[in-house]
């Protein structure tokens, strides 16, 4: 039984000029399905204006469908009854590490999701202990977000999600304003966490580098899914990425163009230990003496 | 004095001062930049990058040193710095937060009013400047707000181009892009260096993009100048590089693994285009 | 301590400044705020430093009681006349400003503005009787300084920004000044615009629904502490009643 079935979501929105007249109708979201199993981890690609941050804030019910239906843990999202119940299921993290944090100290924001969902005072301490210590940020409980890093800070966002005992967790370009430094972070907790705990995560960017560990990858263009699959079978289609404005990691970049060149490789090269195993599998080839 | 068009002399900041919270953003910072140049700058966040380039433009005074612009010091008393603006033009990080006008175009004439053109002249550079972005004419009556957020950048690329700068400052101009938007942009800012001959320092966090874009880079650490050279030289000190939280170009360890593996590769090679070559030169592979 | 406790001692504190002017009406707020202070190991330095953003306008004050009141003239300088009730005034109202300024500091830096939101929030609740929304209001205060440092930020930013693009903030009369602040403003508004609108949604997203069914992380609880300290409070503004009302007779008999 998947965790998150999406069925044929479409998402419409209708744009308006000044004077509030309807000037035309966009579909954001077109007729999208995906079924995630519990304990994976998905990465979601796609360009600016993709529709994939669309598609995320469903699975949250932040957003509605316009047709269709997204159901969390058993429960369509449409249902009003179960709506603090899904977002307890499905938490989310935002894109910027600045506007999601609403306590003063780092704690009181991990705490601000137990205490919604009425936790008993002593059970709240316990799960910011153990949530802040999930994401290496114990040390830092008594510190003003202000002073944190962009990558400490979303840590702390992701802590403050995992303090509501999420069964899945959706990050909407979690990495998007972070530096090299703080990507790494924020993606090392990210792993941690779906291969400790066995948290579903699914993961939305554009950085190619972040989700060769996932287990598997869509891409998104114009609000429909235009390929997916595992990591690999995505990055053997360089052509077709660059189509979708999109990239490959550098290493899978580099072995395609010596594909090109004529070197017998195989697609979908991720990591420079395949890319070095598989080069020197071509040297014995052309000088089996040595 | 033709070709030192700009010399950070000996350049010290300290924020809060006054308080046992000192901290000294830049510490003995010197170079000189020659016109026609790309300059790559990098450095971990809080190097001290971001106060060095709003120095380059006047906006902060600098603690001990100072700046000379085409010979002048621009810090000494009388000297026009809303002038030095316009020759030094610094977008910010997410210039699109800085938009405020009701078209695109009002938008972009905004800095060339500042420095006190004449209306004619205000609206042909204005003009030129959103072509020169390579944004379409459609886009000149519209509110800025409607745009993409790409083409936002690039309102506020152009409307600091506008000021027609010799030097062009630009503080991660890619960040939050998606990959071929990255591209593009680069591909833009190349462009306005090699057709307009705009000088120009790109503050990057992306390697790969420095290796493959510039001819100089200079590395920040803790408010003081680590390396000041061409790509190849500073890459050469990985190890370094990793010690203050930056790196080499992915390529870069590509080659070094291969080294490794007995392959005969050159290990300098940091873009893809270098890494190709040396790969299949080390396969003898007829190129 | 209970910030409730704080909350209300200081409201005691600052109305009993203002219900009698006399010396030794003060004199007991002076002792009380010293008892006060060595309890909450504050140093003295630090509450001085307080007094330093204030200094300006304490001084004016003083100023200005001291030479406009009229009455007995004890002395006169160039035109400038010193009067007796002057000088009692302004001693009322420096002595009274420093105890005010120094009291509420004092409660300031002994409690986080967290700790003074749930307080503020608690004392305001019977208010909920009359329909105020306290839970939404105290959210809100503590939301406000949450991002008022951020949004300060952004100013300075958005301000370098628009210099940066050759824009003169500091010239020109007040008219032209002001309308060099919009390319100022109308970023920073939509700034606030959209942090408040990413805000909202993660709230949201992390079950946020208003006060009800919520339970709290740090829930104020009344130690002994607390109770001695009310009945402290009691005492001292029984005290201060009695010598506001019979300060003249005790002058007097003290030979004042």
């Amino acid at each position: 039984m998947g965790i998150i079935h999406i069925n044929k979501v479409k998402y419409e929105y209708i744009r308006r000029d000044e004077e509030n007249n309807v000037e035309g109708i966009t579909t954001a979201v077109d007729g999208v399905s995906l079924a995630v199993e519990p304990g994976e981890f998905i990465a979601i690609l796609g360009h600016n204006g993709s529709g994939k941050s669309t598609l995320a804030k469903h699975i949250n019910a932040i957003l509605y469908p316009s047709e269709g239906s997204v159901v969390v843990d058993g429960m369509d999202t449409q249902d009003e009854e179960h709506l603090l119940q899904i977002r307890q299921t499905a938490g989310m993290v935002f894109q910027n590490p600045d506007n999601q944090i609403i306590g003063q100290i780092v704690e009181e924001d991990v705490g601000f999701g137990p205490e919604n969902m009425g936790v008993p005072t002593k059970e709240i301490w316990e799960r910011v202990k153990e949530s802040l210590k999930a994401v290496g940020m114990y040390e830092y409980r008594s510190y003003s977000p202000n002073k944190l890093s962009g990558g400490q800070k979303q840590r702390v966002s992701i802590a403050s999600v995992i303090a509501m005992h999420p069964k899945c967790i959706i990050l909407d370009e979690p990495t998007a304003m972070l530096d090299p430094m703080g990507r790494r972070e924020v993606i090392r907790a990210v792993r941690a966490l779906n291969d400790v705990e066995k948290i579903t995560m699914i993961l939305i960017t554009h950085y190619m580098e972040e989700v060769i560990y996932a287990d598997r990858v869509f891409v998104m263009d114009k609000g429909k899914v235009a390929m997916g699959g595992t990591p690999k079978e995505i990055f053997s289609r360089v052509s077709e990425l660059r189509d979708l404005r999109l990239d490959v990691p550098q290493v899978t970049e580099l072995a395609y163009e010596l594909k090109c060149a004529g070197v017998p490789l195989p697609d979908g090269i991720l990591t420079r230990e395949e890319l070095t195993q598989a080069l020197q599998k071509v040297k014995k080839l052309r000088d089996p003496h040595s | 004095m033709e070709d030192m068009k700009l010399i950070a002399d000996h350049l010290v900041y300290e924020y809060n001062k006054g308080t046992n919270q000192t901290v000294r953003a830049l510490d003995d910072v010197s170079f000189v930049i020659h016109p026609g140049e790309f300059i790559g700058l990098i450095g971990h966040t809080g190097s001290g990058k971001s106060t060095l380039v709003q120095h380059l433009n006047a906006l902060l005074r600098p603690d001990g040193g100072t700046i000379y612009y085409d010979g002048a010091d621009v810090f000494e008393k009388g000297y026009d710095r809303r002038a030095l603006r316009g020759k030094v033009g610094l977008v910010f990080q997410y210039p699109e937060h800085q938009l405020f006008e009701e078209t695109v175009f009002k938008e972009v004439c905004f800095g060339p009013i500042n420095m006190g053109l004449e209306t004619k002249e205000v609206e042909m550079t204005a003009y030129a400047a959103i072509k020169r972005v390579g944004l379409p004419d459609e886009c000149i009556d519209q509110s800025p707000f409607d745009l993409s957020g790409g083409q936002k950048r690039r309102v506020a690329i152009a409307s600091v181009l506008a000021m027609k700068p010799e030097i062009l400052v630009l503080d991660e101009p890619t960040a939050g892009l998606d990959p071929k938007g990255r591209d593009e942009l680069l591909s833009m800012i190349t462009e306005l260096r090699e057709k307009e001959g705009i000088t120009i320092v790109l503050v990057s966090h992306s390697m790969e993009d420095v290796a493959e874009y510039v001819d100089r880079i200079i590395v920040m650490d803790r408010g003081k100048i680590l390396y000041d050279d061409v790509p190849k030289a500073v890459f050469a000190h990985a190890k370094e590089l990793e010690e203050i939280g930056l790196s080499a170009p992915q390529v870069t360890y590509i080659l070094q693994d291969l080294k490794k593996a007995g392959l005969e590769v050159d290990t300098t090679g940091i873009t893809l285009a270098e890494a190709k070559e040396t790969i299949l030169e080390a396969l003898h592979w007829k190129g | 301590m209970d910030p409730r406790t704080k909350l209300l001692g200081t409201l005691v504190y600052l109305v009993s400044l203002f219900l009698f002017a006399s010396l030794p009406v003060y004199a007991l707020a002076a002792v009380f705020l010293i008892f006060v202070m060595i309890l909450s190991k504050v140093p003295f330095s630090y509450m001085v430093k307080g007094l330093k953003p204030v200094l300006f306008f304490l001084v004016f004050t003083i100023m200005m009681n001291m030479f406009l009141v009229k009455g007995e003239v004890i002395w006169t300088f160039w035109k400038l006349q010193v009067t007796r009730e002057g000088l009692r005034q302004s001693f009322y109202m420096g002595a009274r400003l420093i105890l005010l300024i120094l009291g509420s500091n004092l409660m300031t830096l002994t409690t986080t503005p967290t700790r003074l939101t749930n307080a503020i929030e608690a004392v305001m609740k019977p208010l909920r009787l009359i329909k105020v929304p306290v839970h939404e209001i105290a959210m809100m205060m503590s939301i406000a300084l949450r991002f008022i440092p951020i949004l300060l930020d952004e100013t300075d930013k958005i301000m370098k920004a628009q210099m940066a693009r050759g824009a003169d903030f500091e010239s020109g009369n007040l008219i032209k000044k002001a309308k060099s602040m919009i390319p100022v403003l109308v970023p920073l508004f939509i700034s606030a615009f959209r942090r408040a609108n990413d805000l909202a949604m993660a709230m949201e997203a992390r079950c946020y629904h208003g006060g009800k069914g919520r339970t709290q992380m740090k829930p104020l609880k009344y130690a002994g502490r607390d109770y001695i300290a009310y009945v402290v409070l009691l005492l001292y503004l029984t005290g201060l009643i009695l010598l506001g009302k019979y300060s003249a007779e005790l002058l007097k008999l003290l030979g004042i």
